[in-house]
C-alpha cells in the first residue's frame, strides 16, 4: 500500500506503508545510529516526533521485548528506507512491520531517507506527517492544523501516572507497596519526564532502588520517603514549557545529591539561571564525540536532544563540564560546591555506546562522599 | 597533547613485495602515512624493497630507499639519516616483524631513535598467542580453549581434551600461512608440523574451532591520551573457519542487535586500551548465533587489510590518522578530512551497505584446491557500495571480472544436486553461486543454513534475488516486446508505455534497483544488451549518485566520494 510523507515546507516523499494505516503528524527528525531501532521506537524522548533512520536496512534483527525502553512505542511515526520482511536473530519474536501494526504506529518505507536527512540538515527540523489515505494537499492541510511540537507539554504525556518502584533485580516496574527485597545501597527518587528503563536497570545494577515520580510531583512528595539521592530523567519536548518542573527542582537542589540526564540537564540549566535554545537539526545518534573539560578526555556518546543549554547566564556555582566536539554546545553541567551534576547525552546508552556508563558509578561515589560511606 | 616537537624526521617501513595476504593495501596505507606526516612538517624517510609501489614515488617521501627490508639495511639507513623515530605499524606484518627484529638488535638505543606509535611491548602482547591470552584472562575477555605448541611432542594435551574440530594457527605469520582445521589426530599432526615450520617463532596455537559461530571484526583507534573509538564493524558472510581475507564481508554488521553490537564494541575498546596501542588495530571476535556468548579470536596491532577496507567503506582514513597519532597527536586534534568541519574523533555513520568479495587466482591455477579455509588464498578483493545488500552484492560480483554477471556461474547447472550440496557445505570460491543454484532447484533457507551455517538473513536476501530472477525470466518476453516497440519508427511516449506496460516496467525498475546487470536482463528478454539499455534510458531508469561522507549526511562534506544507486535524489 502506498504512503506519503510530507514536510511542512511542502517537500514530499513517496513510499509504501509500514505498520498501521492512517495518518500521523509530528516533528520530523533523523537519527544516524546504525543499530538500536527498538530502543529508539520505545524511547519516550521521541514523543511527538516522526523519526527517520539514516541507516537504510532496518528491522534485520526483528523485535525483542526485553530491549524496550518503556512500556510503549513512543514515536509518532517511523520512516525507513527498507524494512526487513524476515528478521534473523536468536532473540527476535516478531517483525518490525507486524510490531508497528500491532502498536498502531503509522510508518513509511521505501523513502530516500538520505534525501530527507539532507533536507532537514539544510532547513532544520520541522513539522511533517505520514499518511496512507491523504493526497499531498490534504496532508499539508493536516500538518497546518496539527499542534506545533514546541507548544506541547510532552513530559506530562509520557510520565508515569502514579509512582512506582524499580528494585534491585527487577526487570520491570513494581508497585510502591511491593515487598522490600534486600536493603539496597541507596534509595533514589527519580522525577520522570520520560525515563528510559535502562537508567533504572543501570541504577539497579549498582544496587540502588529507584522510586519513580510523575513529573508533576511536588518537591515535598519527592522527598517524602527520605531518598538518598535525586535523579532527573531525560524527556521529550521544549524545556521552555517546563517552568513547573524547574520550580520543583529549585526546591530540591540543596536537599540531596542530584544527577540529571538529557532533559534533566536542561532543567538544571534553568534552575541555575540559564535557558536553552533549539538546535537546527538536533543531536540524534550513537557517534557524537564529547569532551570532558576537566580531564581533556573524549568520549563517543549516544545522543537524543533537540535543545541545548545556553552556557552564558549560568549562575550560583553551576559550570559547563562537557562540550560537544562537533558544534561546541553544552553537553554537561557540574556544580562547584553542591553534589550536583548532569549530562546532556545518555550514560544508559541503549541504544549506543556504553562508554559513559561510568557516570552512574560517579553518582554512587558522590552519594558515598555525601553520606561519608567511604 | 599536540604533535611531539622532538620528532622532526621519521623512518617509515614499507611492506615489501606483494604476496598473498599482503597486497597493495599496505602501499595505500604507506602512501597515506607519508602525506599525513609531511602535512605536519615531518621529514619522511622511506624504506621499501618493492619499487612497484606508489609510496616509493619520488614525491611521496622526502627520501626513498629501495633496499631489502632487513635489520642490516635499516641500521645503515638509520645511521645515515638519523631519524628521530620509526613508524612500523603501516607496513603490514612485514613492517611489524622487521621493527621487532630491529628493536631486539639494539638499534633503537644505539642511535637514540624511538619506535613511534604502538609500543613494542603491545606488539609482542598482541602477537604472542600466550601473552595475548594471559592478558585477555586478566581483563576478563573470553578466549577459546587452546594450547600453545612449540614441538610436535606436545600434542598429547589437545588430543586428550577430545575437543573436535580444532583449529591450528601459527604465530607470527601473515594471512594465516600454515594453519588449518583438524578433524582428527592425523590431520592435527600434519597441520601442526607445517605450521611449526612456517612460524617465525616455531610456535603454533591449537584451539577450539567454533563451528557456525558468526565472525565479526571491529576496526579501532586509540591515541596516547587513551581516547579510543571504533571506525567500523564488519560481519562475515562466511561463519568461523574461513579466513577473513577469504570471506565475503559486509559493513556494517547486519544481524547484530544494538546489545550485541555494543557488547562487542565495548570488548574491542577494552582490548585496545589494555594493549596500549597507539594507532589503528583490528579486533576479530566470534559470536554465538544463539546466545550472548562470544570469544576474542585475535588482534592485529597495526593497520591491516581490514583497515584498508574499513577506510574505503567509511571514508575514515585509518592510516592517515594512525600516522598522526604516532607523532603524538590526539584524535580530537586531527580534522575529519571529509567534512573538514568535524574531527577525526568520532565514529563514522554509514547510510549504505558495503560488500567485499575476495578475488581468488583459481582461474590461473586451474588444478588448485578451491576450498577456502583458515589459510588465505585470495590474491585480491573487490568492494562495492549501494543502498541495500542485494545491489551491493551484484555490483561486487561484476567487479570480480571472472566472466560472471549475476547469480549464475558457468558450472552451476551442470552439477548434480549432491555436488551442489557439497559446494554449499564445504567453503570454496564458488559457494555463493552454489547457494543461488540451490535456491533455483528449490532448496529451503533452513536446508542451506544447516549445510553452510551462513546466517539466514543473508540466505533470504539471496533467495529473494533468485525469486526476482525467476520473475525476470517469466517477464523476459514482455520486456523483449517492449524493446521491439521502441525499435519501430513511431515509438510511443513514456507515459503511454507506462499505461500499457506498467507491470513489466516496474519489474525492470525493481531488477535495476536490486542490482541486476543490463546484460543479464537482456539475456532473459532475448535482446542485445545495447537495446535493453536504450529502453531503460528511454524509460528514465538511470542510476543516481550518492556520497560517502562519514556522517550519513548529518554534516556537509568537503571531499566526499560517490557511489551509484537506483534511488531518488542525485547528489
Amino acid at each position: 500500500m502506498k504512503a506519503i510523507l510530507a514536510l511542512e515546507d511542502g517537500t514530499l516523499f513517496e513510499g509504501q506503508s509500514l505498520g498501521a494505516q492512517g495518518r500521523t503528524s509530528g516533528e520530523v527528525v533523523f537519527n544516524t545510529g546504525m543499530t538500536g531501532y527498538q530502543e529508539i521506537l520505545t524511547d519516550p524522548s521521541y514523543a511527538g516526533q516522526i523519526v527517520s533512520l539514516t541507516y537504510p536496512l532496518i528491522g534485520n534483527y526483528g523485535i525483542t521485548p526485553e530491549d524496550f525502553e518503556s512500556r510503549r512505542v513512543q514515536v509518532e511515526g517511523f520512516v525507513v528506507r527498507e524494512a526487513a520482511d524476515i528478521p534473523s536473530n536468536w532473540r527476535s519474536t516478531q517483525t518490525l512491520a507486524d510490531f508497528l501494526k500491532e502498536r498502531g504506529i503509522v510508518g513509511i518505507q521505501g523513502v530516500d531517507t538520505r534525501a530527507l536527512t539532507r533536507a532537514l540538515r539544510v532547513k532544520g527540523v520541522m513539522m511533517g506527517a505520514i499518511s496512507t489515505q491523504d493526497t499531498p494537499e490534504s496532508l499539508l492541510e493536516y500538518i497546518r492544523t496539527s499542534p506545533n511540537y514546541s507548544a506541547a507539554d510532552f513530559a506530562r504525556k509520557v510520565t508515569t501516572e502514579t509512582p512506582y518502584r524499580w528494585r534491585v533485580g527487577d526487570t520491570q516496574p513494581v508497585a510502591l507497596d511491593a515487598p522490600d527485597q534486600a536493603e539496597p545501597r541507596y534509595r533514589i527518587a527519580l522525577l520522570d519526564f520520560g525515563v528510559k528503563y535502562n537508567i533504572l536497570r543501570s541504577l539497579a545494577n549498582l544496587n540502588c532502588e529507584t522510586t519513580v515520580y510523575p513529573c508533576t510531583a511536588t518537591a515535598q512528595e519527592v522527598l517524602s520517603q527520605n531518598p538518598d539521592g535525586i535523579f532527573l530523567s531525560p524527556g521529550p519536548g521544549d524545556p521552555e514549557q517546563y517552568g513547573y518542573i524547574v520550580d520543583t527542582v529549585k526546591r530540591l537542589v540543596d536537599k540531596k545529591p542530584i544527577m540529571g540526564v538529557c532533559m534533566g540537564n536542561q532543567i538544571l540549566g534553568y534552575a541555575f539561571g540559564s535557558k536553552t535554545f533549539k538546535l537546527k537539526f538536533g543531536h540524534r545518534g550513537s557517534n557524537h564525540p564529547i569532551k570532558d573539560l576537566n580531564t581533556g578526555r573524549v568520549y563517543i556518546t549516544s545522543q537524543n536532544h533537540g535543545y541545548a543549554v545556553d552556557p552564558d547566564n549560568l549562575k550560583d556555582g553551576m559550570e559547563v563540564a562537557h562540550i560537544n566536539l562537533n558544534d561546541g554546545t553544552v553537553e554537561g553541567l557540574r556544580h562547584k560546591e553542591l553534589p550536583i551534576f548532569s549530562i546532556q547525552y545518555h550514560p544508559e546508552a541503549s541504544p549506543g555506546p556504553n562508554d559513559s556508563a561510568y557516570f552512574f558509578h560517579q553518582y554512587i561515589k558522590m552519594l558515598d562522599r555525601f553520606y561519608g560511606n567511604n | 597533547m599536540p604533535k611531539d616537537p622532538s620528532i622532526k624526521k621519521v623512518l617509515l617501513i614499507g611492506s615489501g613485495p606483494i604476496i598473498i595476504g599482503q597486497a597493495a593495501e599496505f602501499d595505500y596505507a604507506g602512501a597515506q602515512a607519508c602525506r599525513s606526516l609531511r602535512e605536519e612538517g615531518i621529514e619522511v624517510v622511506l624504506i621499501n624493497s618493492n619499487p612497484a609501489t606508489i609510496m616509493t614515488d619520488l614525491e611521496m617521501a622526502d627520501r626513498v630507499y629501495v633496499e631489502p627490508l632487513s635489520v642490516e639495511f635499516v641500521e645503515r639507513i638509520v645511521a645515515k639519516e638519523r631519524p628521530d623515530g620509526i613508524v612500523a605499524t603501516l607496513g603490514g606484518q612485514t613492517g611489524l616483524n622487521l621493527a621487532t627484529l630491529v628493536a631486539e638488535a639494539g638499534i633503537l638505543e644505539r642511535y637514540n631513535v624511538r619506535l613511534l606509535g604502538t609500543p613494542l611491548r603491545a606488539i609482542r602482547q598482541a602477537e604472542d598467542r600466550e601473552e595475548f591470552r594471559n592478558l585477555m584472562r586478566e581483563i576478563g575477555e573470553p578466549v577459546p580453549e587452546s594450547w600453545i605448541i612449540t614441538d610436535e611432542s606436545q600434542l598429547d594435551e589437545p588430543l586428550a581434551s577430545n575437543i573436535w574440530p580444532l583449529i591450528v594457527r601459527p604465530a607470527y605469520t601473515l594471512g594465516g600461512t600454515g594453519g588449518g582445521i583438524a578433524h582428527n589426530e592425523t590431520e592435527l599432526r600434519t597441520i601442526t608440523k607445517s605450521g611449526l615450520a612456517l612460524s617465525m617463532r616455531h610456535q603454533v596455537m591449537i584451539e577450539r574451532y567454533l563451528v557456525g559461530w558468526k565472525e565479526v571484526e571491529y576496526e579501532v583507534m586509540r591515541d596516547a591520551n587513551d581516547t579510543a573509538i571504533t571506525v567500523c564493524n564488519m560481519e562475515n558472510f562466511d561463519p568461523m573457519g574461513v579466513h577473513t581475507g577469504d570471506s565475503i564481508v559486509i559493513a556494517p554488521s547486519q544481524t547484530l542487535s544494538d546489545k550485541e553490537y555494543q557488547m562487542l564494541r565495548t570488548a574491542s575498546l577494552k582490548i585496545i586500551r589494555s594493549l596500549g596501542i597507539e594507532g589503528g588495530c583490528n579486533v576479530q571476535l566470534s559470536l554465538d548465533p544463539n546466545s550472548f556468548s562470544y570469544y576474542v579470536i585475535e588482534v592485529n596491532p597495526r593497520v591491516s587489510r581490514s583497515s584498508a577496507l574499513a577506510s574505503k567503506a567509511t571514508g575514515y582514513p585509518i592510516a592517515r590518522v594512525s600516522a598522526k597519532i604516532a607523532i603524538g597527536m590526539h584524535l580530537d586534534e586531527i580534522e575529519n578530512a571529509v567534512t573538514r568541519k568535524t574531527l577525526a574523533c568520532f565514529e563514522p555513520a554509514l547510510d549504505y551497505c558495503v560488500l567485499k568479495i575476495p578475488r581468488w587466482p583459481f582461474d590461473k591455477f586451474v588444478g588448485a584446491d578451491r576450498r577456502i579455509t583458515t589459510q588465505m588464498k585470495a590474491t585480491g578483493e573487490v568492494m562495492s557500495i549501494d543502498r541495500a545488500f542485494e545491489p551491493a552484492l551484484m555490483k561486487a560480483i561484476r567487479s570480480l571480472e571472472v566472466g560472471i554477471y549475476g547469480l549464475a556461474n558457468k558450472a552451476g547447472n551442470t552439477l548434480s544436486d549432491m555436488q551442489i550440496e557439497e559446494a554449499i557445505r564445504v567453503p570454496n570460491d564458488e559457494r555463493l553461486w552454489a547457494i543461488t543454484e540451490g535456491f533455483r532447484r528449490g532448496m529451503m533457507v533452513e536446508e542451506i543454513q544447516s549445510l553452510s551455517n551462513v546466517d539466514p538473513w543473508f540466505l533470504r536476501k539471496l533467495q529473494g534475488l533468485v525469486n526476482l530472477e525467476t520473475r525476470l525470466k517469466t517477464g523476459g518476453k514482455a520486456l523483449g516486446n517492449l524493446v521491439q516497440i521502441l525499435e519501430t519508427d513511431a515509438a510511443p511516449s513514456v507515459e503511454t508505455l507506462q499505461e500499457q506496460y506498467g507491470l513489466v516496467i516496474r519489474l525492470l525498475k525493481e531488477a535495476k534497483r536490486m542490482g541486476f546487470a543490463d546484460r543479464t536482463i537482456a539475456e532473459f528478454a532475448g535482446v542485445s544488451e545495447g537495446k535493453l539499455r536504450k529502453l531503460r534510458k528511454y524509460l528514465g531508469i538511470v542510476p543516481i549518485y550518492k556520497m560517502v561522507d562519514t556522517c550519513a549526511a548529518e554534516f556537509e562534506a568537503a571531499t566526499p566520494y560517490y557511489y551509484s544507486c537506483y534511488d531518488t535524489e542525485d547528489e
